[in-house]
């Protein structure tokens, strides 16, 4: 029962799903049913080069990634760990935070213009956030007893962060990494969308739309949706394997 | 020459505003090897006063001088057991104590060897490899003399290092710091609301007294005392100490030392 019952809403909007595309007025191209989207995802992997797509999509999103995760942990253990470096940047850093994500689109594709630098521009951008915030959070509350062992020891400063804030900040550095990895997932559809068009998940829902097949951009949809489901599942899988030794 | 030399220390906190005096007019000296322990209640200024050694607080008035030299701040020369034991929970025994080595200047093969050495000294050498929340409370207390021991520092400092310890694990523990201790030669400063454990491990017990905290007795312990906890010579001393914190025994009360004190 336990396992049935997470498979028991998706399976009741299938067939909501279903119903609706077969019983109302409402034509299967604007809403195609189920089966037909699965079919359409089956035939682009099989034929329409929905692999390409999905393997630039993934490419794009983890370059992304990785520079706004490094980045977003690299400010976050400043900002938690020196002082002067909170004072100064952190008002700025949370300025920033208020500033929706999509407003940055213009100003990034102005500097980085709207081709594959921009995307990952912006993928960083929205990567980088959660890994800062939560490198930040984790730094600082860590317990005052560490720091002032630390000084017994006469650890320097770089031994501090090896030796205690980044091990102590270990579980919300990986919750950090992990909301990281899912906003830049978001972002990579968003670039895909709303900068110039190239190969991607993103572009394949744009060519959906204009030529008018609904199929393609909801095929295109579900895959966004399990791919960030899969994403989402390896990081908590992760974290666990990373953490499980502590709790002995 | 005194190993540690404090005179004339005060130290004020101040909390909202008003000033709360931790330390009052404190001075103490220690010989080299010598075994102090300091008694009293708590919040008679006795962590101050370690952290005022250690160099980890800067005391208002007076001066810490240890090996001759004033106090500047931290350094190897002296090590800390702390009342919890504050291993890092993600590193190993082993790691934890070799961790205590960064600045020590011994080469890997070096640190490796003295990290056993000091395992093996307390008695872990099977749990070396054990993580912290794997152990028990007189484990990992252990594994935290082994750390304050490793870079074979002149003094030795420990706040309450068993207070937090069930009472046979306490009694168990005493023994093995009494051992370990005068095993390295080691000056050792411990501070204790126990006053038997005290009179079992000290030379010389120096009575604290709260608000402000100072100094009001200081006592040598015959070292017939340590032989045996109940022997008549234990039981005087500790019940004198006691009487000096307060604390009346029926034997004190009934004047069974006035001609033997
Ligand atoms: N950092 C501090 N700030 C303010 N007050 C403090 C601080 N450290 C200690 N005190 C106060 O100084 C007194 C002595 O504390 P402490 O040295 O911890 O006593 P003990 O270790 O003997 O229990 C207490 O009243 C305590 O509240
Ligand atoms: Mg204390």
């Amino acid at each position: 029962m336990k396992r049935v019952l997470p498979l028991l809403v998706p399976l009741v909007a299938l067939a909501v799903w279903e119903a609706a595309a077969r019983l109302s007025h409402v034509s299967h191209e604007l809403l195609p049913p189920p089966e037909k989207v699965a079919y359409r995802l089956w035939d682009g992997f099989a034929h329409g080069g929905m692999t390409g797509d999905l393997a630039a999509s993934l490419l794009r999103e983890l370059s992304g990634f990785v520079i706004g995760a490094t980045g977003g942990v690299a400010l976050g253990l400043l900002l938690g760990l020196s002082r002067p470096a909170c004072r100064l940047l952190g008002p700025l850093f949370l300025g920033y935070r208020q500033v929706a994500l999509f407003a940055w689109v213009p100003l990034l594709s102005m500097w980085f213009g709207g081709g594959e630098q921009g995307k990952v521009a912006f993928i960083a951008l929205a990567a980088m956030a959660p890994s800062a915030v939560n490198t930040w959070r984790g730094t600082s509350a860590l317990p005052h007893s560490y720091i002032e062992l630390s000084r017994v020891l006469m650890f320097r400063p770089l031994d501090y962060v090896r030796f205690v804030a980044l091990p102590g900040a270990l579980p919300a550095i990986l919750t950090g990494l992990r909301s990281s990895l899912i906003a830049a997932w978001l972002a990579t559809v968003g670039a895909e969308l709303f900068l110039d068009v190239a190969p991607g998940l993103g572009g394949r829902m744009n060519e959906g739309r204009e030529t008018f097949q609904m199929d393609l951009v909801l095929a295109s949809v579900v895959l966004l949706g399990l791919l960030g489901l899969t994403f989402s599942r390896l990081a908590v899988a992760a974290e666990k394997s990373l953490l499980k030794r502590r709790a002995a | 020459m005194f190993a540690l030399e404090i005179t004339g220390v005060d130290r004020t906190f101040h909390v909202a505003g008003k000033p709360v005096p931790a330390l009052r007019d404190i001075s103490l000296s220690i010989r080299e090897g010598e075994f102090v322990a300091i008694v009293g209640g708590s919040g008679c200024g006795k962590s101050t006063l370690l952290r005022l050694i250690l160099g980890l607080d800067r005391p208002d008035r007076g001066e810490v001088r240890v090996g001759g030299q004033p106090v500047r701040g931290p350094g190897l020369d002296r090590g800390i057991v702390f009342q919890e034991h504050r291993l890092l929970p993600w590193l190993t025994a082993e790691t934890n104590v070799a961790a205590a080595l960064r600045r020590s200047g011994l080469d890997s093969a070096q640190r490796r060897q003295r990290v056993a050495e000091y395992l093996d000294l307390v008695g872990l050498t099977a749990f070396a490899k054990a993580w912290p929340a794997q152990l028990s409370g007189g484990m990992a207390q252990r594994v935290a003399i082994a750390r304050a021991l490793v870079n074979r520092p002149r003094f030795l400092l420990l706040d309450e290092p068993l207070g937090a310890l069930d009472a046979l694990t306490r009694l168990r523990l005493q023994a093995e710091l009494a051992r370990i201790v005068r095993h390295g030669g080691t000056t050792a400063l411990l501070v204790t609301h126990d006053v038997d454990e005290a009179v079992f491990l000290a030379d010389r017990l120096v009575v604290m007294q709260p608000h402000p905290g100072r100094i009001s007795d200081v006592l040598t312990v015959d070292p017939a005392a340590r032989r045996d906890r109940s022997s008549a010579v234990f039981l005087r001393v500790r019940d004198k100490v006691l009487g000096m914190l307060g604390v009346e025994t029926e034997a004190v009360r009934a004047g069974a030392y006035e001609t033997a004190a």
